[in-house]
């Protein structure tokens, strides 16, 4: 899957891009164990075809849509991000696919529609760890109708030019670079367009320590540990490298700060 | 079982056991074979280790008690040492690969962050008892005194847990924890038994019945 340099402001990274191995083995998907090594251990028996994701909700053209329209429904683009962890390491990773806002358009949410929610796969057949009782499941995440418009914001369906692997969430998954990545739902089978703020899956696990908004922002600690510095895996200084400065919003201020303009970023992590 | 334990080879050879996983970790971090986040990888599995001695420590008496292997005594302060040789590499980790060795990071840490306030209570804890865990020590402090110091294992290896158990706690992951203090529970509560059935027995009520131990 390959997809052409993308003209987005901030899309393209300069930073080093991290190891394809380090991206495809250091992976937090829960629904396949919580080890890091696990999703590439157990990743293996989830079905990405056939494959549909529903567009349901407050939109004026709901339905279904096969994995392989949804592919084709705008041109590809290659976005490198970085990728922020809120336990405190990063990535550089170059992406595959569209910006979501393409998809919204088309299917032409009303009025009232403020929140767009993310439902993921939650198969016990296919996915070991569904079940386990550490998140409430499906996995569910949302956005800010305004965030999921804003044209960073990424459906992605390949990464290193190639479809994604299922540990990275095939066949369809979001990336949303300025907030930490357990935003970025995997996997994904169902897009509502919703009123109220959805009640997202580490929210509800514990309200405290992850916001709904969870922007990266190395000014608010999580409550265990500190979001001032990151370890960018696989850096090349190997155990020895320095740990290096968060930025706000991942670096993506330029962009994305007027979203945030007058909100209390310390209430409202 | 009691002339294995006391063979000359015996000791050496279970210290060399206990320092395998240390020389797992230098070959990992020499052969880049750590994962994708060796400082972490580094940092838990020397947390890990020293929760896995505490255990290991504390099954030596019940274990020799049931089993009268009494040889086993003899091992116990080496592998109470090697609890606080992991202990001092976890602290250490953390202070080098996390912290980069700025003392005041880690002195603001230690005081924000109740769950590493609690890891640090439970090494500053075990300290004093690495520190008597020579014959000398015990001389000079008297075998009470000294027995009684020793007992903070118990108090260290709760702090252990809370410890971990607040790590895992925002990602609601408790089922290694849970092992873990089962073990703990499970070693705990065999000395508090012991300890009461011993009671009964040196009662009055008790002198009827056979003597279940002098000790």
């Amino acid at each position: 899957l390959v997809g052409a340099k993308s003209s987005v402001a901030g899309a393209m990274t300069t930073e080093k891009v991290s190891d394809y191995k380090d991206a495809t083995s250091y992976n937090n998907y829960y629904e396949f164990g919580t080890d890091k090594a696990d999703p590439a251990r157990n990743a293996g028996t989830l079905k990405t075809k056939p494959w549909t994701v529903e567009i349901e909700g407050l939109v004026k053209k709901p339905g279904k849509y096969g994995i392989e329209d949804l592919i084709k429904l705008n041109a590809q683009e290659e976005r490198i991000y970085r990728l922020r962890c809120v336990e405190g390491w990063s990535m550089v990773i170059p992406w595959v696919g569209y910006s979501l806002a393409e998809l919204i358009k088309k299917v032409e949410p009303q009025g009232n529609a403020k929140f767009v929610e993310f439902v993921t796969l939650a198969d016990p057949k296919t996915m070991p760890f569904v079940g386990s009782r550490v998140l409430d499941w499906p996995y569910v995440e949302g956005l800010r109708m305004d965030e999921a418009m804003h044209p960073l914001t990424l459906l992605t369906f390949g990464m290193y030019g190639e479809v994604l692997p299922n540990q990275n969430g095939a066949p369809v998954r979001l990336v949303v670079p300025w907030k930490y990545g357990f935003k970025s739902a995997k996997s994904i089978v169902k897009i509502r367009f919703v009123e109220k703020e959805p009640s997202t899956a580490w929210n509800k696990a514990a309200a405290n320590e992850y916001g709904f908004y969870s922007n990266v922002n190395p000014n608010v600690d999580h409550p265990r540990w500190s979001q001032a510095t990151e370890r960018r895996i696989g850096d090349g200084g190997g155990l020895f490298a320095k740990r290096t400065k968060t930025q706000m919003f991942n670096g993506y201020e330029a962009q994305v700060g007027q979203l945030y303009a007058g909100m209390d970023l310390k209430k409202n992590y | 079982m009691n002339k294995l334990l006391l063979h000359p080879a015996a000791k050496p050879l279970v210290f060399l056991l206990c320092l395998l996983p240390f020389a797992w970790m230098v070959y990992g971090a020499f052969t880049n074979g750590l994962g994708a986040n060796p400082a972490e990888y580094l940092i838990r599995s020397n947390g890990d280790w020293t929760l896995r001695f505490i255990c290991i420590v504390l099954a030596v008496t019940p274990l020799r008690v049931m089993t009268k292997w009494n040889g086993l005594a003899r091992f116990r302060r080496m592998l109470g040492l090697f609890a606080y040789f992991y202990v001092v590499l976890h602290l250490l980790s953390y202070s080098w690969f996390d912290m980069g060795f700025e003392l005041g990071d880690i002195a603001k840490d230690i005081a924000k962050r109740p769950f590493i306030l609690v890891g640090f209570t439970g090494f500053l804890l075990l300290t004093p008892l690495a520190a008597t865990s020579f014959n000398r020590a015990i001389k000079a402090m008297g075998a009470k005194r000294w027995q009684l110091l020793h007992k903070l294992v118990y108090v260290i290896s709760g702090l252990g847990l809370l410890h971990f158990f607040w790590m895992r706690a925002g990602k609601n992951n408790f089922n290694e924890v849970f092992i873990y203090a089962a073990i703990i529970a499970v070693l705990l509560g065999w000395r508090v038994w012991n300890y009461a059935s011993k009671k009964i027995s040196a009662t009055p009520a008790g002198q009827g019945r056979p003597q279940l131990s002098k000790r």
